[in-house]
């Protein structure tokens, strides 16, 4: 499995740390409740299909990056730098 | 039909004429008291216990493929009671006791061989926090040994104590632990639900769940609407996308978890042996195949099929572990959809749709608590309290932070593993 | 029987007897040589078998090479490659291969049907691990393994090209060719010896030449292309994500020293073309098993490529065209046919041999091996004499890799095969046989043009070229199983026949995955090869469904064995994990002070003196050296992290639960981090050296963490701080100098004298060590007035021989984690043993660190009400008279010791001799109300049980005065 970095170019999965559903880009405000915070932290859409996930280029370059990629067929489909997401 | 070994005998003499089908394949009724979701192990004991235990027997199992197909037929088969935090202590100490007696009541060997489980550790750290799992599991009335190094010796002299990167501070062996023969469950269980009047129903897909005013009604399938009072949804890896039929956003992650197997051997690994390092653990099935897995593959998935990094990075531990094993070759991998909950603990409770049950958030360790959470889910099911030993198995435990049970420590949210 | 006497010839040995064979050539054509036939027993009725295939798909022929701990088992007598001492054996057979007890299961085989064993050995319960169990698996299992470390080399590769070719038959080749001459990078592998693929059995011709000859064209041509690596004996066993591809290469062949035996490769390609040809399946009569009974195409193999012949009267059964080359071939090289069966009346065959067309073998005979073979024909029924069987059942294209992501193969009626489903596998093509594609014509140019199209795509000019070749058709009429009595044979490995197939749809085993699963057809060494189709066409006809409906079970990676010892290559001994060594590693070990491992790195565990006998001797003087005097311990293996930029300050805001950007320059403060879901991720110190310039400490165990998790918010969750951190921990040696003389000892390393006022407790800045420039900390992780002190990482080990050197003269000296450890305890320190993932700040006593004036990591779960209150088990001080241990649980003191009395555990235990007691740290049930409460300790595991009396963690010094004097 191979992930693309937009600084890097595609390397080997090894080079990455997964962290999870693209989700923690939007962090609730401190006091945003507790159901904001749970569906943040715990519930998940988990989708059969398209999925933007966070990947670390811990032995890389250091980025961290959304990924959109599908979980059926483990395509990617594009590769932006995290600080470059849309919040 | 009796199994015995009088009839495989009486069999043998007549060409095995008067095998019966283990299950039927009947068509889907209207209607059904409840309908199961799901034809794995946890969804085919379920059925089991509801016809068993609250005689409910106008009930159906709808399975999407072949019954067996998901994890409970593709799993490394270890069976142990072997936790330490409250909720979950209690759950698999009640599951491993009904596997003790689970051939008795299925009539069905599902070779439950309990060959010990030991659990290597590395560290004075590690060593005291499976001290602390030890003590827990004797508190609970389950077995544990802390064995030192040269204990560890005794039972495993093949491992590698002299070079390994991380040296062999000892182990804690689970005597009651060991494997069964995965496929067997799930067949043992659709039997005895069969015999009980349980419909198994295979190639029939939930398309739809239901609802009227908060109430489930039913479910529609690729072979037909069907009506029920009560739903049980028993999907494991695709307990996301069916909950979403009910309107539920679930705290669940599908993750790709990989398993191993070799040639047939001759017996070298007597026991379930777990690597405290690398997330390795290892058995040897009787028919002389090491079976062995390790952690999953750590990108959200449902390919049910793994990756190369992941698999070195098993037979890595492997060879530090147990150089023993490295001519061994490896004639299978195969990959799983494991239901990740953020605590690594499971769900087993109601939904805010009345009738509308769920059962999920296995993760990796599933395949033990099949006898356990089929009974606790169709209690629930069937009387609307929770089983005590599954209590604490609530969904609103991530909202509340209360009865959380992350086992490892590594996080009760997804993204910290 | 060899048909020309060889050149050149090795010894060798089959259980013991010395043979002669030719080097490279596989030991199923050696022993043929020596007339050899009865090789292996079956897995379950341990039935007497020999070689079928001449390939890696063998079913039959398993054998163990080697003996002592290079032993290596289930090796194919068919690639394994016959070299001068080369021992084998057979294996899964006692006494002996010819007399094989186990054999007995044969006569019972009427009780052994599919699945018996779930039906039976249920009583008494405690039988199956007692006697049922260890029977099974003793006669379970083929080979054995030595019980020995493995001693041989191993090795892991990394490659990327362009094209990988995989498969160096006519397709392959052609291919390789057509790619490699556009200029495109290219890979060819294949698991033969020799690149050839089925051309170098085959008597063909191509250009009007020899194919052989045209063979060794290509392969000079290739070999002189830059762009083209050639990979023999490597088989291409996976196909993964993005263009990965695994490998396995038996690199050396036979054994040498110097040499890996294996090597696996990831292969990275842009494209695939799969070349992998097609497999002959057998056809299900009875007792089809029989030593000398083989596929038609491995008869040719024999007799065309290694010059033996596998009998000297060879019956042909076959129902397609391709069988009657077999025929020819033997008839060529001065072989006896005896017969030529084929089960289609219409069938056209000529020949100076018997010609039976509409016929079909219904018996055979011979035990160990075949002697004869009786046909039905014509209404008749006929005995043919004959000591070799060469079948075809047809072709099966080799489609396994290009369902190993998914995809299924789709069935063509034509050629009564399953071909692959183009796009299985992203970017990779196939052609020739395994695209059902199977005159050679064919083959070079659907592979020429498949290739030329790849190459142009990656923007090279590609010509299609391709030579003259027999474009013979190929017509097949199935016949999968023999009507009639008896045992047919289909998984030749597992022992599983067409009644257990039958069987098993008959008990509603109806999926293909369900008869696979409940008779193990498929699941042997050869993973269904040869089986899979057979076995399902029988399953089709049991339940009266097609083929296509019926389906296929899923060819999963790897396409051959692997050793796990190739895939974990490196990893032996050492090898798994980096190791990290402190700059005071070296001497640290002159002093033979044991090392332990701390993560990766390597820690002293004491420093052992003369007359001591017991760690704890020396623990106890170290501690006394730092409660007494001076101590040095090295601390580098502290994650350090520097932090600078203009939003330092609020960064660490952020991450810590508590204030940063108040703290002044020049000073330290203690932080607690929390992860997201509110508990405790870790803890530390961080220093202000500037404005804009931090460095932070975090513990050994959570260094990369805190790094990964720093980046992580500034990337992530708070892209609009300006800061940059970077990992120093590698840079910087440090040393914690503890102990009431710590600043005596610190004088006499540092340019300037140590001013209190200017040096007070929780200060930092640089310093001149001995003309080095450093920086010093006035923080202590053992209640003493203590320091850290560090220097480029050059100078570790100089300034620790300087400061124990000194020290010692000041009747201290360097401690160990033991001391640390006791050190930290008595004051009530936590590490990762009580912050271990499951605990608050609110559990840790900390909670009002947690500032509720700012937003920070993990503050919003933190407050969620299961992570606060009574209910918890907050952090404790435990003391007792006796010893106590860590992990035992924690009970009223007249309580039974069981779960739902358990109150509480112990994280950390330590004998102390500041305070001549024994101390625990635990977590305790509601435990800050209940300090002077005495309650009970119970380790059922250890068998300790103790009276202690629960206290505030910190142990000695509460008000912290030597810390701060």
């Amino acid at each position: 499995m191979r992930i693309t970095c937009p600084n890097c170019g595609t390397r080997d999965r090894r080079e990455f740390y997964y962290q999870g559903d693209a989700i923690a880009v939007h962090r609730p405000d401190v006091d945003a409740g507790l159901d904001a915070w749970d569906d943040y932290l715990h519930n998940r859409d988990n989708p059969a299909g398209e999925t933007q996930d966070l990947w670390f280029h811990e032995a890389g370059c250091g980025a961290w990056v959304v990924v959109t990629r599908s979980t059926v067929t483990h395509h990617v489909q594009d590769a932006v730098l995290a600080e470059k997401v849309k919040r | 039909m009796g199994y015995s070994g009088f009839r495989v005998i009486k069999e043998g003499l007549f060409g095995q004429k008067g095998w019966k089908p283990v299950w039927r394949d009947p068509e889907p009724k209207a209607e059904y008291d409840a309908i199961i979701i799901g034809g794995g192990g946890h969804g085919l004991s379920t059925a089991f216990y509801l016809a068993k235990e609250h005689g409910m027997t106008n009930i159906a199992v709808l399975e999407k493929g072949y019954i067996g197909g998901g994890n409970v037929g593709r799993n490394t088969t270890i069976v142990r009671a072997n936790y330490f935090l409250p909720g979950n202590s209690e759950f698999y100490s009640y599951s491993l006791k009904m596997w003790e007696g689970m051939e008795r009541d299925l009539n069905y060997n599902v070779m439950h061989s309990q060959r010990g489980l030991i659990n290597l550790f590395h560290s004075d750290g590690q060593r005291d926090a499976f001290a602390r799992r030890g003590n827990a599991m004797i508190n609970q009335g389950d077995d544990a040994i802390l064995l030192d190094r040269d204990g560890v010796r005794e039972h495993l002299p093949y491992l590698d104590f002299d070079n390994v990167r991380f040296p062999i501070y000892g182990g804690l062996y689970h005597p009651r632990g060991g494997t069964a023969r995965h496929d067997a469950v799930a067949w043992g269980y659709a039997r005895g639900a069969d015999q009980r009047g349980v419909d198994i129903i295979q190639n029939c897909e939930v398309t739809g769940i239901d609802i009227e005013g908060g109430v489930v009604k039913g479910v529609q399938t690729t072979r037909g609407a069907i009506k029920a009072k009560k739903v049980g949804m028993v999907v494991a890896g695709r307990s996301g996308q069916v909950a979403e039929m009910a309107g539920m956003r679930l705290p669940i992650e599908s993750h790709v978890l990989q398993a191993f197997v070799t040639e047939g051997l001759k017996p070298i690994i007597d026991h379930v042996v777990s690597f405290g390092m690398g997330h390795f653990y290892i058995s040897q099935s009787d028919k002389g195949g090491l079976v062995f897995g390790g952690d999953i593959d750590f990108y959200a998935s449902y390919a049910a099929r793994g990756n190369l990094p992941m698999k070195e990075h098993v037979m890595d531990a492997a060879m530090t572990l147990m150089p023993v094993i490295g001519k061994a070759k490896v004639l299978r991998s195969w990959g799983g959809i494991m239901d990740m909950t953020p605590d690594g603990s499971p769900i087993i409770d109601k939904t805010p749709t009345e009738g509308l049950f769920i059962d999920c958030g296995w993760c990796y360790g599933g395949f033990k608590a099949v006898p356990g959470s089929g009974f606790s889910f169709a209690h629930l099911m069937a009387t609307g309290n929770h089983h005590e030993p599954a209590a604490k198995f609530r969904l609103d435990r991530f909202r509340s932070g209360v009865g959380l049970m992350d086992e490892e420590g590594t996080g009760s949210q997804h993204n910290l593993h | 029987m060899r048909l020309q006497a060889p050149e050149n010839t090795v010894t060798f040995t089959f259980d013991g007897r010395k043979l002669r064979g030719v080097p490279g050539e596989p030991v199923a054509a050696a022993l043929m040589a020596n007339d050899i036939k009865l090789v292996a027993r079956s897995f379950k009725y341990h039935r007497p078998r020999g070689v079928m295939s001449a390939g890696s798909e063998e079913q039959n022929a398993l054998v163990t090479v080697g003996s002592g701990p290079q032993a290596e088992p289930n090796v194919r007598a068919t690639t394994l490659e016959v070299s001068e001492g080369l021992e084998v054996f057979s294996q899964n057979a006692w006494p002996s291969l010819r007399y094989d007890v186990m054999a007995v299961n044969d006569l019972v085989s009427p009780f052994l049907a599919a699945g018996f064993y779930y039906k039976t050995f249920m009583w008494p319960r405690s039988f199956w691990e007692k006697l049922y169990e260890p029977v099974i698996r003793r006669a379970a299992g083929l080979g054995a393994l030595s019980g020995e470390t493995n001693p041989d080399k191993y090795e892991k590769a990394f490659a990327f090209c362009d094209v990988l070719v995989i498969g160096a038959g006519p397709a392959g080749l052609m291919a390789a060719l057509t790619a490699g001459r556009a200029g495109a990078d290219v890979i060819i592998a294949d698991e033969d010896t020799q690149m050839g693929g089925r051309l170098l059995r085959e008597q063909e011709q191509i250009d009007g030449q020899a194919a052989t000859t045209w063979v060794a064209d290509v392969l000079a041509e290739l070999d002189e292309m830059p762009n083209v690596r050639r990979m023999t004996r490597t088989t291409v066993t996976g196909a993964y994500d993005q263009g990965t591809y695994g490998a396995i290469e038996r690199v050396a062949g036979t054994r040498d020293a110097d040499m890996p035996l294996e090597c696996f490769w990831r292969i990275v390609t842009k494209h695939a073309i799969l070349c992998a040809g097609a497999l002959e399946r057998p056809i299900a009569f009875p007792n089809n098993d029989r030593p000398g009974i083989m596929m038609a195409s491995a008869v040719r193999a024999y007799v065309n490529r290694w010059g033996v012949a596998p009998g000297q009267r060879v019956a042909v059964f076959g129902n397609n065209d391709d069988a009657h080359r077999t025929a020819r071939d033997l008839v060529a090289a001065g072989i006896r046919v005896a017969a030529v069966i084929d089960s289609r009346a219409d069938a056209k065959v000529s020949g100076d041999f018997p010609i039976y067309t509409g016929a079909e073998v219904i018996a055979t005979k011979g035990r160990h091996a075949l002697q004869s073979l009786t046909i039905r024909h014509n209404g008749g029924v006929r005995t043919i004499l004959a000591d070799c069987l060469a079948i075809s059942g047809g072709w099966n294209p080799t489609v396994h890799l290009t369902c190993h992501m998914n995809g299924r193969p789709k069935w063509d009626e034509e050629i009564a095969s399953f071909v692959p489903t183009a796009g299985s596998i992203p970017a990779m093509e196939t052609a020739g046989a395994c695209n059902g594609t199977f005159s050679t014509a064919g083959c070079l140019a659907e592979a020429a043009s498949v290739a030329a199209s790849i190459a142009s795509d990656l923007g090279f000019e590609a010509e299609v070229k391709v030579p003259k070749a027999d474009d013979t058709a190929y017509a097949v009429t199935p016949l999968w199983a023999v009507p009639g009595k008896g045992r047919m044979w289909i998984d030749f490995q597992n022992d599983v026949h067409v009644k257990d197939i039958k069987l098993a749809a008959q008990e509603n085993f109806r999926s293909v995955e369900h008869m696979k699963r409940y008779t193990t057809q498929g699941m042997a060494p050869d993973q269904g090869k040869s089986s899979n189709v057979v076995a399902l066409a029988v399953l089709a006809d049991a339940t009266g469904r097609g083929i296509p409906e019926t389906g296929t079970t899923t060819f999963r990676p790897p396409y051959v064995p692997v050793s796990i010892a190739a895939m974990g290559a490196g990893s032996q001994g050492k090898g798994f994990a980096p190791e990290r060594f402190t700059t005071s590693h070296r001497a640290t070990v002159a002093r033979d002070a044991p090392m332990i491992e701390a993560g990766l790195w390597y820690r002293p565990s004491y420093f052992p003196q003369k007359g001591e006998t017991h760690w704890q001797q020396s623990c106890d003087r170290e501690v006394g050296y730092v409660r007494g005097a001076i101590g040095v311990c090295d601390v580098s293996t502290l994650g350090k992290i520097d932090i600078q930029g203009p939003d330092a300050a609020a960064l660490l805001d952020f991450v810590y639960t508590n204030t940063f950007s108040t703290l002044k320059l020049g000073r330290v403060r203690y932080g607690l981090m929390l992860r997201e879901d509110g508990h405790v991720l870790d803890d530390g110190t961080t220093a202000r050296f500037g404005e804009q310039h931090f460095v932070m400490t975090t513990t050994t165990a959570a260094a990369g963490l805190v790094m990964r998790h720093l980046e992580f918010v500034l990337q992530v969750l708070r892209p609009d701080f300006d800061a940059k951190v970077i990992s120093v921990t590698e840079q910087w040696a440090q040393f914690a100098v503890a102990g009431p003389r710590a600043r005596d000892l610190l004088n006499t390393v540092l340019d300037q004298e140590l001013d209190d006022t200017a040096w007070p407790f929780m200060s930092c800045g640089p310093v001149d060590v001995a003309g080095v420039q450093g920086r010093l900390f006035r923080i202590s992780f053992s209640g003493e007035h203590a320091y850290e002190i560090a220097v480029p990482s050059r100078y570790g080990e100089s300034l620790f021989r300087m400061l124990t050197a000194q020290a010692e003269v000041m009747g201290g000296g360097p401690y160990g984690m033991e001391a640390l450890n006791v050190l930290r305890i008595e004051k009530g320190f936590i590490t990762h043993a009580e912050i271990h993932g499951r605990t608050t700040a609110f559990d840790i006593g900390m909670g009002r660190m947690v500032s509720l004036k700012k937003d920070c990591v993990g503050q919003s779960a933190a407050a969620r009400p299961g992570l606060i209150g009574d209910h918890r088990q907050q952090l404790v001080g435990l003391r007792a008279k006796g010893a106590l241990s860590a992990g035992a649980h924690l009970f009223e003191k007249d309580a039974d010791a069981v779960r739902v009395n358990s109150q509480g555990y112990t994280t950390s235990v330590c004998y102390s001799p500041t305070l001549d007691t024994h101390l625990a740290l635990g977590f305790l049930e509601n435990g800050r109300a209940r300090h002077g409460d005495v309650i009970k300790l119970r380790d059922h595991l250890r068998d300790i049980t103790q009276e202690v009396e629960v206290c505030d963690p910190v142990f000695f010094d509460p008000t912290g005065g030597r810390a701060r004097g």
